[in-house]
């Protein structure tokens, strides 16, 4: 296989690259058989469509548009993705009591009973899936482990390869009901 | 998608155990069934592979120094543009773009059907959402981007429209120019 000792492309790509002259002067000289095969009549290469310089600019405005187009698509799904988070809220209540809840995990692809159940036999209380007054379910759990819950969902995302999601540990004192 | 890449992004290498290379070239060719007969090019038994850990749990394979196949998350390994120039055209699945297309590819666009069902593009075998495929092009010889099937063939000749496939991989894009040793 030979690539193009200048853009480093298989020849064939070279009229797509910005050194498309640079190209074709190092594709004679060193493979002078290759380069009458890619340019086989005045050095113009087979298959160039005979556009005209208009229709050339054209097009290359909308490779541009639509690169462009899709970069941004790209960045606003990573930024959503950053500023997603899961909330660890600790509840007070009553005087002495907090239960822990659990929103956001709708981002992950996660069984919520699973996770629940887990919850529940590792800090040995009670945990169970509650729908949130905006209709997501969350996990409410039983007795004051905010910490821990926080612990182990780090530890569980960087496992599972989302560490850009950020676990966080909230004081929520008006717990609407 | 990896337009950006550059050797900033890798963090780590290392060897790994034989018998994850063997796991991995049993899973490359479950992939890739055409390729067992060209396997031992490809992971030559006594060579060992490298792992060359990224961000963003991207894994580069390579032998000697060179690029096999890439794998991000635990998601199919993805051969390199330079592994499929070397191999026949039939060792992987493929689909031919028109030559209008190839700007847009080069340039890190993903391909809309049009380019998959105009007079010089190709998909000679039917294949499902998901696939990877190499891609060619209308007038070249080779292989210039390697993408996956946003919907099944069929669904791109009859649609005939949106994104027919994401690119992963083209020529000049940041994996491409780490070179061929990395
Ligand atoms: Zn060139």
């Amino acid at each position: 296989m030979i690539y193009c000792g200048v853009c480093t492309l298989p020849p064939e790509y070279c009229e797509f690259g910005g050194a498309h002259k640079r190209c074709k002067e190092w594709l004679e000289k060193n493979h002078a058989d290759m380069f009458q095969k890619i340019y086989p009549v005045d050095g113009v290469a087979a298959g160039v469509s005979s556009l005209s310089v208009e229709k050339q600019e054209e097009i290359d405005r909308k490779v541009q548009k639509q690169v462009a187009r899709e970069e941004a698509k790209a960045e606003r799904e990573l930024a959503k993705k950053l500023s997603s988070k899961i909330l660890v809220k600790r509840i007070e209540r009553n005087k002495r009591k907090h239960i822990i809840v659990v929103a956001g995990l709708e981002q992950i692809d996660v069984e919520m009973k699973k996770m629940a159940k887990t919850f529940a036999s590792r800090f040995a209380t009670g945990a169970s899936v509650t729908k949130s007054p905006e209709g997501k379910d969350e996990i409410v759990i039983q007795g004051d482990v905010g910490e821990e819950v926080e612990e182990y969902l780090v530890a569980y995302l960087s496992k599972e390869g989302l560490s850009d999601i950020k676990v966080e540990l909230v004081e929520d004192k008006k717990r609407k009901k | 998608m990896f337009k950006k890449f550059t050797r900033d992004d890798i963090s780590s290498r290392s060897n790994i155990k034989s018998s994850v290379q063997r796991s991995l070239r049993t899973r490359f060719v479950d992939q890739f069934p055409n390729i067992e007969e060209h396997i031992d090019e490809v992971v030559p038994k006594k060579s060992q592979l490298t792992q060359v850990k990224c961000q963003d749990r991207l894994s580069l394979y390579t032998a000697d120094g060179e690029l096999v196949f890439l794998q991000q998350h635990d998601d199919d390994l993805i051969p390199s543009l330079r592994l499929v120039h070397k191999l026949p055209k039939d060792t992987f699945p493929w689909v031919r773009v028109d030559r209008g297309a190839i700007k847009f590819i080069l340039g890190g666009a993903n391909i809309m059907c049009p380019g998959l069902t105009s007079a010089g593009a190709e998909m000679p075998v039917s294949y499902e959402k998901g696939q990877l495929v190499a891609i060619y092009a209308e007038g070249k010889e080779h292989a210039l981007a390697i993408g996956r099937l946003e919907m099944s063939t069929d669904d791109i000749t009859k649609l005939n429209k949106g994104i027919g496939v994401t690119v992963i991989l083209f020529l000049g894009d940041g994996i491409w120019n780490l070179g061929p040793q990395i």
